[in-house]
């Protein structure tokens, strides 16, 4: 029984640890699937942990400084495709830009604004997204497997886990049985059949831009309204990046994100709790080998030996008209 | 690539564009210190003398300059082949275990001269090598390099996390980094040529890590400019269907150009590492890999430019720690800002200004646009 609880722990902080990486990963997919490389998601995040942890602290509001989070990744979102389909500059040189004027600025401001050495104040309840206990998880606690699955796995998490998690199905929806979805696959693959079909290329990849802005501005919030109560600087500690491996991983697919991103959580989370302890067969596993696992499966994947990932076929490269 | 925009006149185009974009940069960092309650004038001119004020700051400058010379050249020789080297800074980051094992077994029997070049040959090696891996997995497998690159960045500080708090550690230490080196693989400092100048300076790690680097500028400019491997790069790097056309070998130009890249990212050690603290501790790179993309981008990946541009950002390095020290709420992170600005500007939006100053030149002067010489012809 005790393995049971060890194990309905390490899934449920899986859960916990993979949902800031499910929603960027979701957020890249809609920007690469529009032809957009986007390795600014983590700058986007860090803007949005900051935007939101200061604006719910300011304002005593969790849905403002949600709201805020959103806002102000959908405007460094717009500052992307501004560079990259305005101007038709390199996407990832413009992806970079945007990861270290989120990595100072989130710094500086907090700084100037807060005076606790680039930490937004420690948010009070009410400020911060709380736990939700679903209905009846209190009742059935103490029924075997069924009773801690339920209370522990399932309940008691905030909601903007669940909307994660529903975000799953959604994306799929939205990019595979709307019309917007398949005009926007069809941009990352061939823009100018696109523009032939009289349909603005460029317009097209703003809007997914701003689905991305809005939900890594989400990821940002879970990070420092949920899982942390405030914001610390660099708190995004190269998830975004992991999150960039994920959607390589799930061959920028909405489902095989959710399995990615559970996968790396699982890494994530089995990481911290098998910290110093010996695996039965193996024996220590060196906490940096677990850190670095999901990079290397990535590597791995990239070349080739695990399927082929095959990206948008005009993912990265500026649309010009007359060309 | 071909450029749709028409010619304007070299000085424009290496001077005044590059000029335009880092003002703009500039200015809107000014921006950030008013939003922050400070003046930005008084900041940019603490910034200014305290880089270059005294001889201790200007030794400081140059020595941070160094770091970024070999990291913007690192970045640039990748450009020129057309890869974007996100990796620098991981290849920087690994070539420090090439370089600690060269000083911890040497430093105590040969005197720093004979250390010198053997780190030097360790770290460019170890850089070399931690490149490969994505240049062979860009070239054979079509992997892209930049999500390679990003990854071997955290496999890089993951494996030297493990060997800095583990077995690089000295047993009675806590501090995560190796023990201290010996007077062996202590770098001589170069202080004493600021000194001829007359000015004064107590402490600071200038060393001949920064000839090193003027050094390997020049050979980089031998190597893209005037070498048949440097002409087929940026045959490459313009249009690899050209070059696959005039039968260079896809593969081969990828692997050495990367691994060039690696290896001047990997000597960028040296500076830190020998040159100043003498021992590898964690994180020792400290973003530089990444200082040099905004290095080489300014620099138009031009060695003469990246040793300007590398300049002014050590100008900001070590300006900024007094501006940090004189207005205690501008932090040394305010460079970040800067210089993802300067990568957004310089790079990303390197076009913006463009049409506007070909309309000023071309109703200045149809000539120097080309516009003139095609009314020629027609006539």
């Amino acid at each position: 029984m005790d393995v049971f609880i060890a194990i309905v722990q390490i899934l449920d902080s899986t859960i916990r640890l993979s949902v800031p990486l499910l929603l960027a990963c979701l957020a890249g997919l809609y920007s690469e699937r529009a032809g957009v490389f986007d390795i600014g998601l983590e700058g986007k995040m860090l803007v949005g942990a900051f935007a939101g942890a200061a604006a719910a602290s300011v304002f005593h509001s969790a849905f403002l400084g949600l709201g805020m989070a959103i806002v102000m990744s959908v405007a460094f979102a717009l500052v992307h495709g501004f560079a990259s389909i305005t101007h038709r500059g390199n996407q990832i040189v413009s992806g970079v830009a945007i990861n270290f004027v989120a990595a100072g600025s989130t710094i500086i401001l907090g700084q100037a604004w807060f005076q606790q050495g680039g930490r937004t104040p420690a948010l009070q309840p009410g400020e911060r997204f709380e736990a939700i206990t679903l209905p009846g998880a209190a009742a059935i606690h103490d029924v075997p497997i069924i009773g801690p699955i339920y209370s522990e796995l399932l309940s008691g998490h905030s909601i903007l886990v669940y909307l994660a998690f529903a975000m799953v199905p959604f994306t799929w929806w939205v990019l595979f049985r709307t019309r917007f979805g398949l005009r926007l696959r069809a941009v990352g693959e061939n823009p100018a059949a696109v523009d032939t079909a009289g349909i603005s290329v460029a317009w097209l990849r703003y809007r997914a831009l701003i689905c991305t802005g809005v939900l890594t501005g989400i990821a940002g919030a879970y990070l420092s309204m949920v899982q942390n109560g405030g914001f610390v600087k660099d708190m995004t500690a190269g998830k975004g990046y992991i999150a960039l491996a994920a959607l390589i991983f799930a061959k920028w697919r909405p489902v095989n994100a959710m399995f990615a991103c559970l996968l790396f959580g699982f890494l994530d989370a089995a990481a911290i709790r098998l910290q110093g302890s010996p695996l039965p067969l193996i024996g220590k596993v060196p906490v940096q080998f677990m850190q670095a696992l999901p990079y290397v499966l990535t590597v791995i994947l990239l070349a080739g030996f695990i399927g082929k990932a095959i990206p948008p076929r005009a993912g990265g490269v500026p649309y010009v008209k007359e060309r | 690539m071909s450029t749709p925009y028409a010619k304007l006149p070299a000085w424009a185009d290496y001077g005044l564009i590059p000029l335009i974009n880092l003002s703009v940069a500039f200015i809107v960092a000014g921006f950030v210190v008013m939003l922050v309650g400070e003046n930005p004038f008084r900041a940019a001119v603490i910034l200014v003398e305290g880089a270059f004020g005294k001889g201790t700051g200007i030794a400081f400058t140059l020595f941070y300059a160094t770091t970024f010379i070999f990291t913007g050249l690192s970045v640039a020789v990748a450009a020129h082949c057309g890869l974007f080297n996100i990796g620098a800074e991981g290849q920087a980051y690994i070539a420090g275990l090439g370089v600690g094992v060269v000083c911890l077994a040497f430093d105590s029997v040969l005197p720093w001269w004979l250390t010198f070049p053997l780190a030097i040959a360790a770290g460019a090696a170890v850089g070399a090598l931690w490149a490969l891996i994505p240049a062979y997995l860009q070239a054979k497998r079509g992997s892209h390099i930049v999500i390679t690159t990003i990854m071997f960045n955290f496999i890089a500080a993951s494996i030297m996390v493990y060997l800095l708090v583990g077995p690089l550690k000295p047993a009675a230490s806590q501090a995560p980094q190796t023990r201290n080196f010996l007077a062996g693989a202590e770098l001589p400092k170069l202080n004493w040529i600021i000194e001829l100048f007359g000015a004064k300076i107590r402490s600071a790690p200038f060393n001949i890590c920064f000839l090193l680097a003027l050094v390997m500028a020049f050979l980089v400019w031998l190597l893209i400019w005037r070498t048949k491997l440097g002409y087929e790069m940026r045959t490459y790097g313009h249009s690899p269907k050209a070059a696959r056309y005039a039968g260079i070998s896809e593969t081969r130009i990828i692997i050495i150009a990367m691994m060039i890249s690696g290896a001047l990212a990997g000597m960028m050690t040296l500076n830190p590492v020998m040159g100043d603290q003498h021992n590898v501790a964690i994180d020792f790179v400290s973003g530089a890999g990444f200082v040099g993309i905004a290095v080489a981008l300014m620099g138009r990946l031009h060695p003469v430019g990246i040793v300007l541009a590398a300049i002014l950002f050590g100008m900001l390095y070590q300006g900024g720690a007094e501006l940090a020290f004189e207005m205690p709420a501008i932090s040394r992170d305010m460079i970040v800002i800067i210089q993802g600005l300067v990568i957004l500007f310089a790079g990303a939006l390197e076009h913006m200004f463009r049409p506007y100053v070909q309309a000023l030149f071309a109703s200045f002067s149809p000539r120097s646009v080309g516009i003139e010489a095609v009314k020629g012809k027609g006539a």
